[in-house]
């Protein structure tokens, strides 16, 4: 479809609003590099001293290796129950009734802070747990979703025929499923996990709660260091989380197209 | 030998059943316990069952706190649903290039952390921020405005933090409605003006739905963006849960909290999303 003639003036505030969406982005990477030490934009100079604050401030890197743990944690374990599910789901449509798959979006309709406050009162408080998997597990709930919903989607589109004729050819139903199915939607597979890893990279309501002395994640660092400091470190903190996800958001981008993912 | 293959029959009649066991079980033991357990424990007062909702409504600050979060909600939805509406209704009539870039634009904020985003909108309306310093350039005011830690302030960073979703829910259902519409109504005479009131925005009203209900109950439920932005004069209802829950322990209150905060998002998505889901299943039988 070729584009639609609309009025010049909603087009302007169409163009105001993507201004506003993408404005603040701008600024804070214009800040990052500001020879100020106070957050200036238009930036005054340039400087990348900001940037060698974030790696001379042990917080940002030490909690960054615990946010990739819990990350890493909390996709493979969505990762696997998540592909079993949608496999289930959409492969034995006829055997699981349809509002089954609509309870793995539970995730998504749950005030976050309230899942974190619970998950505090059970995991931490009730048994024990340390809070390293305890982050994990928690993650692993807020990656979920994403995993049944992208997967699934790209199960859809597969034709299980042709997985049914190699098994009536003899082959093994699991091999079957490793050789022929999963290299088919590797791309869903994939997408699948960047969200989630995304999802759980910039997580703070889970966390908030989780979190205790010696272990922390990069965004409730980030946030204390802003409540104390107000500085263009966190600009430049900022610029390097968005960093990761441009990177992400490209490999999302070339396995599947971001906008059959995000809709 | 006629019973083991029946066992293995009944067993591979389990399979998709084992298949979505883990996932299942992850849910039940991590989510919906839990939470669940809160939901139980909010009523678990041994002074009477509501005896904890009675005491958090009882206390007046409690009462403005709950009014200024929704007021909050509200206004951040209503902005919002407003900027969406607009950066979707140009994302969906523009050609297929361009559509894609202003998707990239429009959603990449969604992909970035709430304490980033928070921040940014710190960095615009703090005291050097960009507005005040370029009001104060432009000779408007000689001195820097207090923007931050109003009220304006939080609704402007959850407006940024959620517009990203209603464009969302919205883009998919404008751009599925049929030229063919358009023909019609101009050639029957219609203005394009009385086109968007009587054709574009009742056909939107189900994707709207959808946003707002993401919308509310996300700007209810955020504790970044109020703390960083509002700070304690602007206590909503997450801070408030996260200050009982955290400093005071005083975990009775914090469940109340949660609860109420539950019974919101439910009331939201079943009651608005059954409208939503009835609009659009009339449009689909006519």
């Amino acid at each position: 479809m070729t584009g639609r003639r609309i009025h010049p003036l909603s087009k302007l505030f169409g163009w105001l609003v993507i201004l506003f969406l993408a404005g603040p982005i701008v600024i804070v990477i214009g800040t990052s590099v500001s020879d100020t030490p106070y957050l200036a934009f238009p930036p005054q100079g340039f400087t990348l001293k900001w940037y060698a604050n974030v790696f001379n401030h042990s917080g940002f890197l030490d909690t960054f290796i615990i946010s990739m743990q819990v990350a890493i944690g909390g996709t493979l374990i969505a990762l696997v129950t998540g592909l079993a599910a949608a496999y289930a789901l959409t492969r034995y449509r006829m055997k699981i009734p349809g509002w089954y798959g609509s309870v793995f979006f539970l995730p998504f309709f749950i005030p976050e802070i309230v899942f974190g406050f619970s998950l505090l009162k059970t995991l931490i408080v009730q048994f024990q747990l340390p809070i390293l998997p305890s982050l994990i597990l928690g993650h692993a709930i807020l990656c979920l979703p994403y995993m049944v919903r992208v997967i699934g989607a790209s199960l859809a589109g597969f034709d299980f025929s042709i997985q049914e004729a190699a098994i009536s050819l003899g082959m093994h139903p699991v091999k079957a499923f490793w050789t022929i199915v999963l290299p088919n939607i590797r791309s869903g597979v994939i997408a699948g996990m960047v969200l989630a890893f995304i999802t759980s990279l910039n997580d703070m309501a889970v966390a908030l709660f989780l979190t205790g002395p010696g272990i922390s994640t990069l965004p409730i660092e980030v946030f204390t260091y802003v409540q104390q400091f107000f500085d263009p470190t966190v600009s430049a903190v900022s610029v390097l989380l968005m960093g990761v996800t441009i990177l992400v958001m490209m490999l999302i981008e070339r396995s599947l197209g971001l906008s059959k993912t995000v809709q | 030998m006629t019973s083991r293959v029946s066992l293995v029959q009944r067993l591979s009649a389990l399979g998709p059943w084992l298949l979505v066991l883990p996932a299942t079980a992850v849910l039940l033991f991590i989510l919906i316990i839990p939470v669940a357990g809160t939901l139980a424990e909010s009523f678990s007062n041994p002074a009477g069952l509501f005896a904890n909702y009675r005491d958090f409504f009882a206390d007046s600050y409690n009462r403005t706190v709950m009014i200024r979060s929704f007021r909050i909600a509200f206004l951040s939805t209503l902005t919002a649903l407003i900027l969406g509406f607009g950066g979707a209704y140009m994302i969906a009539n523009s050609s297929q290039g361009l559509k894609r870039v202003l998707l990239i634009l429009s959603v990449f904020p969604l992909l970035t952390s709430v304490v980033v985003r928070s921040f940014s909108f710190m960095a615009i309306l703090g005291r050097n921020g960009v507005v005040n310093t370029a009001l104060m350039k432009l000779g408007l005011i000689s001195e820097p405005m207090e923007m931050l830690f109003t009220q304006g302030a939080v609704i402007a960073g959850l407006a940024y933090l959620f517009t990203p979703l209603m464009i969302l829910s919205l883009v998919g259902v404008l751009e599925n409605i049929e030229d063919d519409l358009y023909l019609a109504a101009g050639s029957l005479g219609a203005a394009p003006v009385a086109v968007f009131f009587q054709v574009t925005l009742p056909l939107a009203v189900p994707g709207m739905i959808v946003g707002s209900v993401l919308v509310f109950t996300g700007s209810l439920a955020t504790f970044v963006t109020p703390t960083l932005l509002g700070g304690e004069p602007q206590m909503t209802l997450a801070t408030l849960l996260y200050q009982k829950a955290m400093i005071s322990f005083d975990w009775g209150v914090a469940n109340t909290i949660a609860a109420i905060m539950m019974g919101t998002a439910i009331f939201c998505v079943v009651v608005l999303g059954t409208i939503a889901g009835r609009i659009s299943a009339r449009r689909a039988v006519h």
